[in-house]
């Protein structure tokens, strides 16, 4: 799916990152914990995440996480906004909870890692 | 190479930023991007774990032609018992840490996982040392 796709289908607010919107993605990997994002080796999925603080982003930035979707209505910061925005990253907003969310991405076809 | 970092206690909104500027380094350097993700996540577990659990400390990274040596020592309580800290799932993170998405037991196994080296030295109530290296071929 392309990113613009997965923030249609979770209705969510693009808050940096506009112009990879066209880029395709297949794979999720949803959690609030930040050592397991760590773990996934080479691959570069779409990450799912209720945490919502600077780590989300630095975490990510490490482990060439590239599109951060905020899930359970929380609301970005300006600094990790400006943060995402440096690393050239797509973050976005969706106010469905993290099990809705990743249905949804299944059901589209989107895939797990593992 | 030599690359210097000062991190303080406490001081989660600027964790991770001298494993960023390392990466940033290596990219510089044409460093293949799955040994710099290594790298950084090793380094960046450590550099969490100085802000987290100690009162900060020196990170230093020499670049090698063939390989990255870091050290990250921090001046800490220490660790008791270090075969105990590297289990996964082992963790004496404050409430605060695990708030930043860390203290699941899960970063001296990380760190293991992502070096070709590493030693763990630590003396309570002065700190702990931790030695990585990652070699680049």
């Amino acid at each position: 799916m392309t990113i613009k796709q997965i923030s249609e289908l979770l209705e969510a607010n693009v808050l940096c990152g506009a112009d990879r919107l066209e880029e395709e993605n297949d794979m999720v990997f949803a959690s609030d914990l930040m050592s397991e994002v760590l773990t996934i080796g080479d691959h570069s999925p779409i990450l799912l995440t209720g945490l919502c603080n600077m780590q989300t982003i630095r975490t990510c930035e490490m482990g060439n996480l590239n599109v951060i979707v905020l899930v359970r209505k929380k609301k970005a910061t300006e600094e990790m906004i400006e943060e995402a925005e440096d690393e050239g990253m797509v973050l976005m907003e969706c106010d469905y909870s993290m099990f809705k969310a990743c249905g949804l991405l299944y059901n589209a076809g989107m895939r797990p890692i593992f | 190479m030599h690359l210097e970092y000062q991190v303080y206690e406490a001081d989660f909104v600027n964790a991770g930023s001298a494993s960023s500027a390392v990466k940033k380094t290596l990219k510089q350097l044409n460093i293949n991007p799955k040994i710099i993700k290594r790298v950084v996540v090793a380094l960046y577990e450590a550099e969490v774990n100085a802000i987290a659990h100690a009162y900060g400390g020196t990170i230093t990274a020499d670049i090698e032609p063939d390989r990255i040596r870091m050290v990250v020592a921090d001046k800490g309580p220490g660790i008791p018992d270090i075969d105990w800290a590297m289990q996964e799932g082992n963790s004496t993170a404050s409430p605060e840490v695990r708030d930043m998405g860390f203290g699941a037991g899960m970063g001296l196994p990380n760190i293991k996982n992502n070096v070709d080296k590493l030693n763990v030295s630590s003396t309570v109530g002065v700190g702990t040392t931790v030695e990585m290296e990652v070699m680049f071929v």
